[in-house]
């Protein structure tokens, strides 16, 4: 699938071994918060906070595609961002690229 | 370039909401047919019904989506946005990009859709007018209407009253130009347009009617209109929103019959056999439709007949239009401009509702103000259904139960989901709310309107269902009993193992908690404990507090304290600055608010255990001063508490365990109304097992009496490890309790004679040998990863990546 092409602006975050499988961080980068996750297919980011109360994401239960919130279970899909259960909205999703072990964040043009 | 490769199947020109619904029935129907959608906008398929949406709220763009990307990598469609066609070479059965590119196809259908009408009036290409189509004209109707005096609609149709709203939201006063002498003139009579006005005029939306506009005024920008009669409004913003142009140019340079739109016969067939047409662009029995609802029924058809199953012709839809306004209910169907039929209506109120009735059968309704039974009264008009009674029809509607609702009654029209499509996913994957059902489903995620509707479906249902099981894991339909007779059939050690071995968690994550749980409790805690199938609280042994902060709950057995932990705790809570000190219900002291990379110094500098307050767990024992101080005393009410504690502490539970110990029937531990609590009386101690104080009262079912301490604790500790095998997670004790019966637990539990309770309080007393420290364990190995974030934990890494890194 070809997905639309734009500038790549591809910051470091990290070491992919220091997420270990189906667990979160949170990182702060360009002065975004945001979390990024280690699932089953592969490694996304997402804003760090729910936008319900604003948990911290990264602190949630990964399984499949979607991470659960800690504070009030909100289900978000971390492919596309879209509150899945618990309510309705959307946190903003960045690309990521896992290379030489190396995390990096696609944060746009 | 990709794409070309691979035999030729299904090429879809055309990245709308049609393109995407005849790519998901075709999938649906050829799980190996090759399919391709070439999509002209650079973004994925989203929900242009949803853009009013995006109007009045703002937002990204992004939140219209109908699917992520991972959806199109599962069924293996491939998605080619910003690619548009040039040509279709009918012959050689292929298309050519505007790039130049040759796509061949087996088969190929236009959902080319169609752009806005503008009219020809002088002057409608000046500056600061718009038409609204796409987000990219929501950004810029948003722009503009940020500095604008005054904005005005061209068009009273459905699109043209949800932009105007959109706008007001923004803070611009509007005022929307109509041509015709009643607003939505299509689906409306004149009653319920007037009606409609008025609502609108509540909602700040000026409405003028039967102006004829014949200039749009401005040196290069907008400054007003001016109509036939002279009369001018000034404007410095113009949205036109007076219809819809079906695109046929593709199709008719190909040579394809065209008239208004692409002539297609009954199975979405257009004059060449080999191309199908969908959507707005497609003319069938001369109607173009604008509506998402015969968008749908036209793909189901389409995919039917290009992966040749069996369906029935498509014999046109019966249109519904539902106005997407915060505050104005409104739904049309069919004809409701004929004659005949009936009308209750109670202007004060707002509400008309009519039924036309033509010939004894249903044709059309409209719904204003109380659209109570409009999905059953658009399942009556699509089945062009026989009414005697026209206004008992009406009546009964409105009270009409979901129950009564026809399996083929739409309820979501954003995604074509049926009523039946819902009951069935309810039942067959044991779904249990309406959140489930919408994951599941998609009914209730496009407009949203139908959520109240699909609620009440989920009430109906699991009201009735109640003989079906509570799974633990919904999505794979496992019971609690299932997945533990996996983990001790196969040995299995960690959630990760039951995951592989059985899918449970692995759709989502919200079973794995429980997972790990009976991962623990089948392998008397010799399990292999894994993070991420903890919740957050158990992964870093601290209690999540709204804020994203923790609270640090040290045990203090029985209540019992003394001065040294007391300066030991209050050198912490000053060392760590600490934002509140608070003494809890349960008589231990609590920490709020700490950070979590503070945690592990804060544990090492306390030398106390884990209290698992942020766990399901053995909580705390609650007692009171008993004999020791009280002079009504009647037990060691202190010393068996502390006993309790200790005996229990670390284990984990299908859900948490508060204890309290009273030392006589005053009971100012509160004892009765604790998951375990034990209260002395003449002669010994009584066990009272199930009580709670929370959001209901239940006071505890007397377990047992017991004479001494160690009996106290024997029976006690039998219920515990009872409770621990056999509750689901996430149950109580309470409702644990009235479920199982009391008698039933007592047979079990008082039974000395059968071994069972030996048996009990031997796996409990394996499982405690097994426990750990937490905090401890935290402190001695050391471990940042889980307290730390990534910036903290990976040092350096920030500085940037190796040279050679990322290119790109």
């Amino acid at each position: 699938m070809s997905v639309v092409a734009r500038e790549r602006n591809l910051v470091a975050v990290g070491r992919a071994e220091d997420i270990p499988p189906l667990e979160g961080r949170t990182v702060t980068v360009a002065g975004r918060r945001v979390a990024v996750f280690n699932t089953e297919h592969g490694f996304r980011a997402t804003a760090a906070f729910c936008p319900h109360r604003g948990g911290p994401l990264a602190d949630g239960l990964v399984g499949g595609q979607s991470v659960i919130c800690p504070l009030h279970n909100w289900r978000i899909d971390l492919d596309c961002g879209e509150v899945v259960a618990g309510g309705s909205g959307r946190v903003p999703v960045y690309p990521v690229l896992e290379r030489d072990g190396w995390l990096y964040l696609d944060l746009g043009g | 370039m990709s794409g070309g490769a691979g035999p030729p199947g299904l090429l879809i020109v055309g990245g709308g909401i049609a393109g995407q619904s005849l790519a998901e029935r075709a999938r649906a129907l050829r799980p190996q047919l090759p399919i391709t959608i070439l999509a002209a906008e650079r973004r994925a398929p989203y929900d242009r019904v949803r853009l009013s949406a995006l109007l009045a709220e703002g937002g990204d763009p992004e939140r219209l989506r109908l699917r992520p990307d991972s959806w199109y990598e599962d069924h293996r469609v491939e998605l080619r946005t910003g690619v548009s066609v040039a040509a279709i070479d009918r012959a050689g059965r292929a298309v050519a990009t505007a790039d130049g590119e040759r796509l061949p196809y087996a088969a190929l259908a236009l959902a080319t859709g169609s752009t806005a009408l503008v009219p020809p009036i002088p002057g409608i290409d000046k500056q600061g007018v718009h038409v609204f189509r796409t987000p990219e004209d929501c950004e810029e109707i948003l722009a503009a209407g940020r500095g604008a005096g005054r904005a005005c609609v061209l068009g009273g149709g459905l699109l043209g009253l949800e932009a105007a709203r959109g706008l007001v939201a923004q803070g611009v006063p509007v005022t929307v130009v109509h041509l015709m002498d009643r607003l939505m003139e299509r689906q409306l009579d004149g009653p319920s347009a007037a009606m409609l006005a008025r609502r609108m005029a509540e909602l700040e939306v000026e409405v003028l009617l039967a102006r004829d506009t014949r200039e749009v005024v401005g040196n290069g920008r907008v400054t007003g209109l001016r109509f036939a009669d002279g009369d001018e409004l000034e404007c410095d913003l113009l949205v036109v929103s007076v219809g819809i142009r079906p695109n046929v140019e593709l199709a008719r340079r190909a040579g394809l019959e065209c008239e208004r739109g692409i002539v297609v016969d009954d199975r979405l067939r257009t004059s060449d056999p080999a191309i199908w047409a969908v959507g707005e662009c497609a003319q069938h029995r001369a109607v173009v439709y604008g509506l998402v609802a015969p968008i749908h029924e036209q793909a189901r058809a389409a995919a039917a007949a290009i992966a040749g199953s069996a369906c029935e012709p498509y014999a046109g839809s019966v249109p519904s239009a539902a106005l997407k306004v915060m505050g104005v209910d409104l739904v049309a169907v069919g004809d409701a401009q004929a004659e005949g039929g009936c009308t209750v209506s109670d202007p004060g109120r707002g509400i008309y509702r009519r039924l036309v009735v033509r010939d004894g059968r249903a044709v059309g309704a409209i719904l204003m103000g109380d659209a109570a039974g409009a999905e059953s009264l658009q399942a009556l008009v699509a089945a062009g259904g026989e009414v005697a009674d026209a206004l008992s029809a009406l009546a009964d509607a409105g009270r009409a139960d979901v129950r009564d609702l026809p399996d083929e009654a739409t309820v979501c029209s954003c995604h074509a989901v049926t009523r039946g499509a819902i009951v069935a996913a309810i039942r067959e994957r044991g779904l249990r709310a309406p959140s489930e059902v919408h994951a599941c489903t998609r009914a209730g995620t496009g407009c949203g309107g139908c959520r109240p509707l699909v609620a009440r479906l989920v009430e109906a249902e699991v009201g009735d269902g109640a003989a079906e099981p509570a799974y633990l894991c919904p999505c794979r339909r496992l019971t609690r009993e299932q997945v533990l007779a996996v983990a001790r059939e196969r040995g299995l050690r960690s959630a990760s193992e039951l995951a592989a071995a059985c899918g449970v968690g692995r759709d989502c994550g919200a079973c794995k908690p429980a997972v790990a749980y009976l991962v623990s409790l089948a392998s008397h805690n010799r399990h292999e404990e894994e993070r991420h199938a903890r919740f957050i609280n158990d992964r870093v042994h601290a209690n999540i507090q709204r804020d994203g902060s923790f609270s640090v709950v040290p045990r203090i057995y029985g209540g019992v304290t003394s001065p040294a932990e007391l300066r030991r705790i209050a050198d912490v809570a000053e060392k760590y600055d600490v934002p509140m000190v608070k003494i809890t219900g349960g008589q231990r002291i609590d920490l709020l608010g700490v950070r979590k990379d503070q945690l592990p110094s804060i544990w090492a500098d306390l030398g106390m255990p884990s209290g698992f307050a942020y766990s399901k767990a053995i909580r705390t024992v609650k007692t009171c001063v008993g004999t020791e101080f009280c002079r009504f005393g009647v037990g060691d009410a202190i010393g068996l508490g502390i006993a309790m504690e200790k005996a229990w502490e670390g284990l984990h539970t299908p859900h948490k365990v508060k204890s309290a110990v009273s030392g006589c029937p005053r009971n100012c531990a509160e004892a009765s109304v604790k998951d375990i609590g034990v209260i002395a009386v003449e002669g010994g101690w009584e066990v009272l097992v199930g009580g709670a104080a929370g959001s209901s009262v239940r006071r505890g079912d007397l377990l047992a009496r017991a004479a001494t301490d160690e009996e106290a604790i024997r029976v006690a500790s039998t219920f515990l490890q009872y409770y621990r095998e056999n509750a689901e997670y996430l149950e109580r004790t309470y409702t644990f309790v009235e479920r199982v019966g009391i008698e039933a637990i007592r047979a079990v539990v008082l039974d000395e004679a059968s071994g069972e309770p030996a048996a009990l309080r031997e796996r409990l007393a394996i499982a405690r040998a097994a426990v750990r420290d937490p905090w401890q364990e935290a402190v001695d190995s050391d471990e940042g990863g889980p307290f730390a974030d990534l910036d903290e934990s990976s040092g350096p890494a920030l500085v940037g990546p190796p040279a050679g890194g990322a290119r790109s």
